[in-house]
């Protein structure tokens, strides 16, 4: 009988993170941005039905990066956490930050069980009850979670939309002026002009009463876009 | 079916009712009963308060969705101005009689199983997809029933693709059945549809199936000891709500209290 073939843990650690790093890099990008009324999401998004988008809970929305199949899962995981913890406590006790640590938890435990990674990024927003009190997770697909301020990206070109943003980005932007923002981010980074179509956009308008989440339509977005 | 794919399909789909059975049953509102001590003894039915009269009726925009304010524990008030009409989501409302603790557990259940579906899914369930889910979740309450812990709810939503009202009503075993005009139920339930059968029309305005609710409480009130009239010297009032395209809108205490107050006028003796 063989013998297994010996290999570091370092090694495979290594080789599954390389892995999913490629994975993530093939996929488009997702950026979340405070603005003056709560938090705004625009994702590079061609398809109309499979969002990239979703709303948790009042006040919660998830973005998932790369493989649909595998963020998807996680999503309805995070609607049966969220909802269970409300209807078993009450709907004020169903946190941004529970919700981000079960996420963390459950990538990490994946990452360094499983042979294949999970080839996917993921966010956790929430928005606040005032101005600049939202909250935003990207939680990694080893588990490794960072609280971002103003705001975040995820997808295949995070570095450099971060760096396009980390100069551009004001606290407090109106609704129109933080998605023409997105949406030159999202253009800087692809090299290519994006047909508003093929973005998906919501918001967390902590005016709402009630559930928070709100997609925005086509013709929303367009008017949006073209506002002076 | 090939086998690799026999598990595939074995997700709990987007129903949160489904998914709780399965994980934390103990979470349902039949959740730690003994179904098999005692349970055909009715003289060892529990003495809980118990939600009285609720009633709907249809009218030209929608659907109007009321009830009383009284519990009673056997011949006891137990409380006064407790609501059995609550809002579900955008366009459906419920109202319940029965064993309180109970109607309003499978009340909160049913706003977060179609919140959860809505979420999941990416729209919302069709009126007679609300329905019917219903029906599965009081089926599940039957073993509870059989103690004495009754709950009978009237659902009632506006159908936006037939851009109707619509009223649903249900026994102990989940059977769902609609109704076209009005329905009522709970101990005052037949004073209220009596009243209703003689003041219904069709197409009715707003002001006026208010009316007709409220007078229809309000005779179940004077038949039935179980249902609580209008209590004017603590201020408490049925509750109403309309059901219609525009969503679920409360009606106003001040509104109801004085359509309640020119109901006794007409009523007063000598007047």
């Amino acid at each position: 009988m063989a013998l297994p073939y010996y290999v570091s843990p370092e090694q495979m650690m290594q080789d599954k993170a390389e892995y999913a790093k490629k994975g993530i890099a093939k996929g488009r990008s997702i950026v979340a941005m405070e603005y003056q009324d709560g938090i705004l999401i625009v994702a590079d998004n061609p398809s109309m039905s499979l969002n990239k988008i979703s709303e948790i809970y009042d006040n919660i929305a998830f973005l998932g990066a790369g493989r649909y199949s595998e963020f998807e899962n996680l999503r309805k995981a995070g609607i049966r956490h969220a909802d269970l913890k409300g209807y078993l406590y009450s709907r004020e006790d169903v946190t941004a930050k529970s919700l981000a640590n079960a996420y963390s938890q459950a990538l990490g435990t994946t990452f360094s069980q499983e042979v294949k990674p999970l080839e996917i990024e993921i966010a956790v927003v929430a928005v606040g009850e005032t101005a600049q009190s939202g909250e935003i997770y990207r939680i990694s697909f080893d588990g490794s979670i960072t609280d971002e301020r103003g705001f975040t990206i995820i997808g295949g070109r995070a570095e450099a939309i971060t760096l396009f943003l980390r100069d551009r980005y004001k606290a407090g932007l109106p609704l129109a002026k933080a998605l023409k923002l997105c949406k030159e981010a999202l253009e800087n980074s692809s090299g290519q002009t994006l047909v508003i179509p093929n973005l998906e956009v919501a918001v967390l308008d902590r005016n709402r009463q009630g559930r928070k989440f709100r997609r925005l339509t086509t013709d929303e977005v367009t008017s949006l876009v073209n506002q002076r | 079916m090939d086998l690799k794919f026999r598990g595939a399909f074995q997700d709990f789909g987007s129903s949160f009712f489904d998914w709780l059975s399965t994980h934390h049953p103990d979470a349902l509102p039949s959740g730690h009963l003994r179904t098999d001590s005692g349970g055909n003894d009715k003289s060892q039915s529990l003495a809980v308060p118990h939600g009285t009269t609720v009633l709907a009726l249809k009218y030209r925009d929608g659907v109007i969705i009321a009830g009383d304010r009284m519990a009673t524990e056997g011949y006891q008030v137990s409380a006064r101005r407790i609501d059995k009409v609550y809002k579900v989501d955008e366009h459906s409302a419920i109202a319940i009689a029965g064993a309180a603790g109970p109607c309003i557990e499978l009340a909160r259940l049913l706003q977060t199983e179609l919140e959860h579906y809505e979420k999941l899914e990416g729209s919302a369930l069709s009126t007679d997809g609300k329905a019917n889910k219903l029906s599965q979740m009081v089926k599940g309450n039957l073993p509870m029933a059989f103690q004495g812990l009754v709950v009978i709810p009237i659902f009632v939503g506006f159908d936006l693709k037939r851009n109707e009202g619509r009223i649903f009503k249900y026994d102990i075993t989940g059977g769902r059945y609609e109704e076209t005009d009005y329905f009522s139920t709970g101990s005052g339930g037949k004073d209220a549809r009596t009243t209703m059968k003689k003041l219904y029309q069709t197409d009715m305005a707003e002001a006026e199936a208010v009316r007709t609710a409220l007078e229809a409480l309000y005779d179940a009130a004077e038949e039935d000891i179980g249902t609580g009239g209008p209590d004017l010297i603590r201020g408490i009032f049925p509750t109403a709500k309309t059901v219609t395209s525009r969503g679920v809108i409360d009606i106003e205490e001040s509104r109801i209290r004085q359509t309640v107050e020119q109901l006794i006028n007409t009523r007063r003796r000598g007047s």
